[in-house]
């Protein structure tokens, strides 16, 4: 998959989850398929409204749906969920270490002098 | 453990916020972030020598450093200082000489919470997709660290 192809993937995936409908449609299909039916269930919802959604996060790849007889039951795409996470991830796991970089540079230097200058600005 | 860092990353913005706050008054930090040597020390991906260029911490100023890396790469850097405001906060740009074009706006802001200082950097990039290829960018780091060298500087 080229760069372009996978940035545009995300690009959907993330705006597929931009709602809070569809963030708990995927909570609840990380405990196992479900059917359109069970998913409406605690939505205040027309089964048409959560269809749509369900629309969403199928086109954003992150559910795939089986054929069952009548049933076509959803089912979360753990390679896609993966793939968002990752890249969140990646991200934090820079600026966190970044920043405990720069935790154990102040603290260092705290201990060299214990009582930091309050001296205004940078001096060039 | 240390201090939570918080990420936001809203879908389809172009937008990063990142927020974390760190124990030491804000002159320190301010200190870390405009004195070269100290900059150095903590900016840079560990186990890479980071060459600082240029380094004018003032209005209209500029910055650039180099990352080499142990088997020999350079990633390069470089940005201008928009406007600088001591013990405040720091406005530039910055751009990865890896994907040139993509100029990224930072606002870096410092709250003086007495003891603890709470840092904010709010990043503005030209598109999304400049925002994410940025953190894809960043995986040939960020991944490789891993959460080992975490724990090493943790413990120190």
């Amino acid at each position: 998959m080229s760069e372009t192809d996978e940035n545009a993937r995300l690009d959907r995936a993330f705006l597929a989850l931009a709602d809070p409908v569809r963030r708990a449609l995927v909570a609840r299909l990380s405990r196992g398929p479900a059917t359109v039916n069970e998913l409406a269930e605690p939505f205040a919802m027309s089964k048409q409204g959560v269809s749509k959604h369900i629309q969403v996060l199928e086109s954003a790849g992150l559910i795939t749906r089986s054929r069952n007889g009548q049933q076509r039951p959803c089912h979360l795409d753990p390679e896609a969920l993966e793939a968002l996470t990752a890249w969140i991830d990646t991200y934090r796991l820079e600026a966190e270490r970044r920043f405990r970089q720069l935790d154990v540079l102040l603290e260092t230097r705290s201990q060299e002098n214990p009582a930091p200058r309050a001296e205004q600005g940078e001096k060039k | 453990m240390s201090n939570p860092t918080t990420i936001t990353a809203t879908p389809g913005e172009q937008v990063v916020d990142i927020e974390r706050v760190v124990d030491a008054p804000v002159a320190a930090v301010y200190r870390a972030y405009t004195d070269p040597e100290l900059y150095a020390q903590w900016c840079g991906p560990r186990g890479y020598v980071m060459d600082l260029t240029r380094f004018d911490v003032r209005d209209g100023g500029s910055w650039a450093f180099v990352h080499h890396t142990p088997d020999g790469g350079d990633f390069g850097f470089h940005g201008s200082y928009h406007s600088v405001q001591p013990l405040e906060r720091i406005v530039q740009t910055f751009e990865y000489e890896g994907v040139p074009g993509h100029v990224s706006l930072e606002a870096v802001s410092f709250e003086d919470l007495g003891e603890q200082t709470r840092i904010r950097v709010h990043t503005v990039f030209q598109s999304v997709e400049g925002r994410d290829g940025m953190v894809a960018a960043g995986m040939a780091t960020g991944v490789n660290e891993g959460f080992e060298q975490m724990d090493e500087l943790l413990a120190n």
